[in-house]
């Protein structure tokens, strides 16, 4: 709505504040430094009363080049920094590098090595999941299922950390399988994992789903059509809370995910309730994958061989995979050389977080962090 | 009619609350489901999974004698930068001339712990140790010399 | 026996002895005075660690537990640290209202504190219109909160000034009904003649039904009073950073944090003694035996575990609810909780009209 110009020289600022005075609305900052906003994003939100006018995201806070540094990078080396983005699904996201990669090199991935795969990024998908949960019900005012969620969330880190060596940012993916064999605790621990989750599933629902003050403000709130969920891109639980079929994971399957009989999920309410019991859905669907797949990791190779260095023939390549916000899209430009001319990112948290103002008009202050929540908005995601 | 939806979604509110209510008086009367850490009291009994990666480091065996033959592998491995390798020739007794390290450099502020060197190294010269508490007062403190001085390579490693 | 009634009397007749009568009025206002800041320092002390506690057990952690025995010293080193932080005052603020406010809040806070009775026959000011007092006095408390949001020209205290505004000015009129109820059932505003009126049997059981539907509306409506979880719009930290006190700091903020503590503890001394009968102990209709077992326990017990029980409850649904929305918060109080007691109020007038109560 102003021109590029006019933001640098600070004159947006004057007549976003002449044209607030003639109004009689209050401009409040919500970030870049704001408890609900879970990092660094800054919202511009014009206020009638409680009433939300209009919230313009400014970006930009959080901005590490990300996609310019990979193109200094060689292709084993540019994974680790994916994980620097989505940090909460970190293992996907080095996933969707590893299979662009291994598009471009035309090679063939063990079994062995696509299973542990799929259930690492399941996994991963779990501990997000969890996480989101907690947060979001903090947004919301309650406290304690913050922690509660930790507690399954520190069991999936724990595990992650025996196998990968690392809690967040595993590195674990390298192009052509992964970086070493599983621990021989591994599927133990995940069976008991599997056994803890069931059990406290159903705090979850105890505590936050069934509570009726949760259920209003939950709602009818943040009502984002199938229609605009396409329009703005929305992507993932986002999108499918509004009853857009996009799961990539059965759309357009990796992997060994068209072996796996599990189910998308999808809600039609389009409000911020199916957003959320779309999540709490999903971590269910990905519990029933990896008790598909725990007891029957077959044997054989974790890593396919590689050459010492890799190089990707010349020509454009496009992977996409499901991380647990939406669709991730690599797109690898390669000029032939060690290192790749162009690397683009398809963010999920961006597009979602671009329909936040069409969701936010009209409701109260206290629903656009309840939205914020559902739309599970990563920062570093955002921003790269 | 009305009334009794009415009181049903009364009585379906206040149960709601009341699930909530009893689900956190339980946590609060079983102490036993604390999970609580207290961390630097409990140094002694943490665990670490061998594979945790907290630090690049080279072994050295009782003689002093390391694995790392300067190939700088795990150099060229590296996304950030973290190593580098400082080679000198050493005159063996024939007169021969062999490359050999002076120094392997080890930045570790500048390192992301990605295990991209341990996989890249030939010889298992370095590996991943599971320290963790690298904080330091300078910041030269964090850039360290992985081989112990007066070291050499051992025997049979090429 | 040592009681706070003996000790009290022992005080003044010494007193009486040694000085003269003015001089013995004035002194004994003064001890009364710092007894109040003790207890107000005391109390503040105790529920901010009891609080911590509750959420930290709720919340499977073990909460503070490195200064003192178990922790218990915390509160203690956290009100050290804010009486040395700096007091800011923001650049655009008004100066005299920032700084006036939190003694606002706080003086209403001591206030409060005189009609309470703690023990038996133990009470700073024994006046006829107590519970009046109370209503009248707390009312005040919003005054507090409006100047400090207003004053602190920052957008988000004044959002969350106005969000109090009208959420106390709400939720004092299902309060003060459910207030009433007791006052119809007793016929008097004296705290000690509602007191020994539930000599029998507190009211929440002597009045059954509709006084145990005012008992709820009235924590319902205490809680939203005081701003605590699931109403506490006025902080709504998710939202408004920290809503009316955003730009307070150091001893200024440990004013506002500290009357919210005290008000905690007086309105559920105030449920306690209306509705569970003070520091009366629990007494069944004419069981003598069972009676005279319960008088055994000391008055000052009683009173402080039915306000503890009281204080504990209320942090408990803290620790479990997520926050309301203003509108709804506003639904509930004009569209629910005011019809309700209302109507409750006719049924207790009624209730008390034909003696249908024990």
């Amino acid at each position: 709505m102003y021109r590029e110009n006019e933001i640098m020289d600070g004159i947006a600022d004057e007549k976003a504040r002449r044209e607030a005075d003639e109004t009689g609305d209050l401009i409040i900052n919500m970030g870049p430094q704001h408890p609900a906003t879970h990092g660094v994003l800054h919202l511009v939100v014009t206020l009638n009363g409680e009433t939300i006018k209009k919230v313009e995201p400014h970006l930009g806070y959080i901005h590490r080049s990300i996609e310019k540094m990979c193109e200094s990078l060689t292709y084993r080396q540019f994974i680790y920094v994916t994980s620097r983005m989505d940090y909460l699904s970190a293992h996907i996201n080095n996933h969707a590098c590893a299979l662009c990669v291994e598009k471009g090199l035309q090679l063939e991935i063990p079994e062995r090595a696509q299973v542990i795969r799929v259930l690492m990024d399941e996994l991963t998908r779990i501990a997000s999941h969890e996480l989101w949960w907690g947060a979001m019900a903090m947004d919301l005012g309650a406290f304690t299922p913050f922690f509660h969620a930790f507690r399954e969330r520190e069991t999936i880190n724990d595990i992650m950390e025996e196998t990968c060596g690392a809690r967040l940012t595993m590195n674990y993916m390298v192009p052509g399988g992964v970086m070493a064999d599983i621990h021989p605790n591994f599927q133990k621990r995940v069976k008991d994992f599997l056994i803890l989750y069931k059990r406290k599933i159903k705090e979850y629902d105890e505590l936050v789903t069934g509570n009726i003050i949760f259920q209003n403000r939950m709602k009818g709130v943040g009502y984002l059509s199938a229609e605009d969920a396409i329009s703005y891109g929305c992507t993932g639980p986002t999108a499918r809370g509004s009853g857009v079929s996009c799961d990539i994971r059965k759309l357009y399957p990796y992997e060994v995910y068209n072996k796996l009989s599990f189910d998308e999920i999808l809600e039609t309410e389009g409000d911020s309730f199916a957003r959320y019991m779309v999540r709490l859905r999903e971590m269910n669907e990905s519990i029933k994958i990896i008790e598909q797949l725990i007891d029957n990791i077959p044997e054989g190779d974790f890593q396919a061989k590689t050459k010492a260095v890799l190089k990707l023939p010349k020509g454009e390549f496009y992977t996409r995979v499901e991380t647990a916000r939406g669709e991730l899209g690599v797109y690898i430009v390669s000029e032939g050389g060690m290192t790749p001319y162009r690397i683009k990112f398809r963010s999920p948290g961006f597009s979602n977080l671009s329909a936040l103002d069409h969701m936010a008009r009209g409701s109260k202050l206290g629903d656009l962090v309840a939205m914020m929540g559902t739309l599970d908005l990563v920062i570093p995601d955002i921003d790269r | 009619m009305f009334i009794i939806n009415y009181l049903k979604e009364v009585f379906g509110a206040v149960k709601s609350l009341a699930t909530g209510l009893r689900r956190t008086m339980y946590y609060f009367t079983h102490h036993k489901e604390i999970i609580t850490q207290q961390y630097p009291d409990n140094r002694e009994t943490l665990n670490f999974p061998e594979r945790f990666k907290g630090e690049v480091v080279m072994p050295h065996d009782e003689n002093n004698e390391h694995r790392c033959t300067g190939c700088t592998a795990c150099e060229l491995a590296c996304p950030n930068g973290s190593l580098k390798v400082i080679t000198q020739f050493n005159v063996t007794a024939e007169g021969k001339k062999k490359k050999a390290i002076d120094k392997l450099v080890y930045h570790l502020e500048l390192c992301t712990m990605c295990n991209l060197c341990i996989v890249a190294c030939p010889s298992d010269a370095i590996k991943m140790a599971q320290t963790f508490e690298h904080s330091v007062y300078d910041r030269s403190e964090l850039t360290k010399i992985l081989n112990k001085p007066g070291s050499k390579i051992m025997e049979g490693v090429e | 026996m040592w009681s706070f009634h003996n000790i009290a009397n022992f005080v003044n007749d010494w007193l009486s002895q040694t000085f003269n009568p003015t001089l013995v009025t004035i002194i004994e206002m003064v001890i009364v005075g710092v007894c109040v800041i003790g207890l107000f320092a005391v109390l503040g002390l105790v529920l901010v660690i009891m609080e911590r506690k509750v959420s930290a057990w709720i919340q499977i952690r073990l909460g503070p537990n490195r200064v003192g025995p178990k922790g218990m010293f915390q509160s203690l080193a956290d009100t050290l640290k804010l009486l040395v932080k700096e007091g800011m005052t923001p650049s655009g603020a008004d100066k005299f209202l920032f700084n006036l406010a939190p003694y606002i809040a706080m003086m209403v806070a001591m206030l409060l504190m005189a009609p309470l009775a703690f023990a038996k026959n133990f009470q700073m000011w024994d006046m006829n219109i107590g519970v009046l007092y109370i209503t009248a006095i707390s009312s005040v408390s919003v005054i507090s909160v409006l100047i400090a949001g207003w004053s602190s020209n920052n957008k988000y205290s004044l959002m969350g000034a106005m969000r109090a505004g009208a959420q106390i000015v709400s939720y004092e009129l299902s309060a003060g009904l459910s207030i009433l109820s007791v006052i119809v059932l007793t016929g008097s505003l004296n705290i000690n003649k509602i007191v020994l009126s539930q000599a029998d049997g507190w009211w929440i059981f002597k009045g059954h039904i509709p006084v145990i539907i005012a008992f709820v509306i009235f924590i319902i409506a205490v809680t939203a009073e005081t701003n605590r979880a699931p109403f506490d719009l006025a902080e709504a930290e998710s939202e408004l950073t920290a809503g009316f006190h955003t730009e307070y700091s150091g001893m200024k903020f440990a004013l506002f944090f500290l009357a919210e503590y005290v008000n905690v503890f007086i309105v559920c001394a105030i449920g306690a003694t209306l509705f569970l009968g003070g520091w009366m102990p629990f007494h069944i209709g004419n069981w003598q035996g069972f009676n005279h077992v319960m008088d055994f326990i000391p008055s000052s017990i009683w009173f402080f575990g039915k306000t503890f029980f009281l204080i504990f409850l209320i942090m408990w649904f803290r620790w479990t609810f997520p926050r309301l929305r203003i509108d709804q918060l506003l639904n509930l109080e004009w569209k629910y909780l005011l019809p309700i007691s209302m109507f409750n109020i006719l049924l207790i007038t009624a209730m008390a009209i034909g003696g249908w109560y024990f």
